[in-house]
């Protein structure tokens, strides 16, 4: 025990608080995945079998691709939106970008439970969709969206590239700002018009920025609950179920807490993955 | 970079217009249909005939925010000055000092980065009865503390990190300990990060919701948005009170935000690792 060893005082008490409370909990739910236990009498070994389950069982599986689905609204939309807005806008310096960026990263910033309500509402039989819809003459596509077997899903997904677009936006066009503008004058020396330049100086290096959306959001897509929770609660039918709401309802509901565990390892692992690659490839290419 | 040519300002303008509207619209509806009599059923963007805050009365004591608000406002005032302390400590170890394994430690904390709440709820709800802390506002905090843990300290080693050397070194030439390099310091130093960590942290807590609805059973000691989960479950038809209930979530974060407005953009940008 030297000296090199006492810096460790410093990070003992977060290390603690950590390892208690999240790595020992989450250790736990793994060996919980391996149990079938109602949550009171004695769970008794199963093996794998809750791992068979979650890949077998039709909703539970359905839960998975669901969440797949919403990645393509909270990560896919959001970032195309970004990339093609920053294309717009980031070959000139704009006044009043501040207050926009104020405005966009708001979703941002408020509760999802909050976001999930209000457009609970905006999706309403006499919400201002249905409204607006009507009032151009289209009364005949409204209808209940968040009950539509067809459109539950689209309509929950929406909701997330909402909230993740600004974020997006905004992380791409401050990244942009680090480019040295001396390319810019080169690319349009060379005759580069805007495509060219947006292909040629701004997306190589914006990698980073592109990884860290496409981690973030993706994330968010995964393991979302809190708009689901409320605006849908997985339905009509299990049309728009995701694993959050199934761990939630079968470990607390439906008393299967050695299933519900190992669908959270399942889905956990699955986020560790995906930002894995994303990060891989992000820096493969540099 | 110059300024835009004419019609290309006015189409970037006009764009970014359009994206204002679309977000603005949610929010505006729910703040129209707010002021709406209560109970009578809303149609569309209707202006009101009348402003009253007949509605948010009635929200605040039928949905008990006086009580929500304040669990709330406990849970995240447990865990801001905690997390900072604690990452603080941390960071600043894990990022002047040579550890032996100290990166291995680093890797650990950064791991636990993208753990989703569905990873640890589960077994948490149990165990956190068998040592006593359900439905405690204790229990919320260490594990609220814990979760963002991977983050703030990421957060407080970077900025150690960038912080020059030479500082250090010429106060450990001086005969300072560790600890007073980090208090007379760094820390002082360290004010914006710590800031902007301290909002990212509360805004985190604020919002949490699929904890504190699994952790805290107990109706009257539910956070905001918890509370707000259940109330659209109990008052789904009146639309008004629901908006107006909404909004009393929302307000507080937002007013935070509107205030703070820098620290958290940068916040926001910079920390986008959590979500």
């Amino acid at each position: 025990m030297g000296n090199k060893w006492r810096g460790y005082l410093f990070v003992l008490p977060a290390l603690a608080v950590y390892l208690a409370f999240a790595v020992l909990p989450a250790l736990h739910t793994a060996y919980l995945s391996f149990f079938d236990w109602d949550g009171v009498t004695l769970g008794s070994w199963t093996g794998l079998d809750n791992y068979a389950e979650v890949f077998q069982d039709p909703g539970l599986r359905g839960s998975v691709l669901n969440a797949l689905v919403l990645v393509v609204f909270f990560a896919f939309l959001p970032i195309l939106m970004g990339l093609a807005m920053t294309g717009l806008l980031a070959r000139h310096r704009r006044p009043g970008m501040a207050a926009f960026r104020l405005l966009f990263m708001l979703p941002q910033v408020v509760p999802l439970v909050a976001v999930g309500v209000t457009w609970r509402w905006l999706y309403g039989d006499d919400g201002v969709l249905n409204e607006t819809l009507s009032g151009i003459g289209l009364g005949g596509v409204t209808r209940a969206w968040l009950g539509d077997f067809d459109w539950a899903l689209v309509a929950v997904g929406v909701v997330g590239t909402w909230v993740l677009s600004g974020l997006c936006m905004m992380l791409f066009l401050s990244g942009v700002q680090k480019i040295d503008t001396h390319l810019y004058e080169a690319a349009r020396l060379d005759g580069a018009g805007a495509v060219r330049e947006f292909v040629s100086v701004t997306l190589p290096h914006l990698r980073g920025e592109i990884a860290v959306a496409l981690t973030v959001t993706t994330v968010a897509a995964l393991a979302s609950f809190d708009i689901v929770y409320v605006t849908t609660g997985g339905g009509p039918g299990e049309e728009t179920t995701v694993p959050g709401l199934l761990v939630y309802r079968l470990a607390f509901s439906d008393g299967k807490v050695g299933l519900a565990s190992a669908l959270g390892v399942v889905l956990s692992l699955l986020i560790l993955v995906l930002v894995y690659v994303i990060n891989r490839l992000s820096r493969d290419e540099r | 970079m110059n300024t835009a040519p004419r019609a290309e300002r006015w189409s970037g303008y006009a764009l970014l217009t359009v994206l204002a509207i679309a977000v603005i619209v949610p929010f505006l509806s729910v703040f129209l249909a707010s002021m709406q009599p209560s109970g009578e059923p809303v149609v569309g963007m209707a202006w009101p005939e009348q402003w009253s805050l007949e509605n948010y009365r009635n929200a605040w004591s039928v949905a008990g925010f006086s009580e929500l608000m304040r669990s709330s406002l406990i849970i995240a005032v447990g865990v801001v000055p905690a997390s900072l302390v604690l990452a603080a400590l941390a960071g600043y170890a894990l990022g002047t000092m040579r550890l032996p394994g100290g990166n291995a430690v680093a890797a650990l904390f950064i791991a636990g980065l993208t753990i989703p709440v569905e990873l640890i709820v589960v077994p948490l709800y149990f165990d956190l009865r068998t040592v006593g802390l359900s439905d405690s506002y204790l229990g919320v905090i260490l594990v609220e503390i814990a979760l963002f843990m991977p983050f703030s300290v990421f957060w407080m080693r970077t900025h150690f990190r960038t912080t020059p050397q030479s500082l250090v070194e010429a106060a450990r030439i001086d005969g300072a300990s560790s600890a007073t390099i980090l208090f007379r310091v760094l820390l002082p130093l360290a004010r914006p990060p710590l800031m902007t960590l301290g909002l990212l942290v509360f805004m985190w807590s604020w919002n949490q919701f699929l904890l504190v609805l699994v952790l805290i059973q107990d109706a009257t000691k539910r956070t905001a948005p918890a509370g707000l989960g259940f109330f659209v479950g109990q008052n789904n038809t009146d639309v008004p009170m629901l908006a107006a209930g909404t909004i009393i979530v929302m307000l507080p974060i937002t007013l935070l935000y509107l205030l703070f407005q820098r620290s958290f953009v940068s916040g926001l940008l910079q920390g986008a690792f959590k979500g």
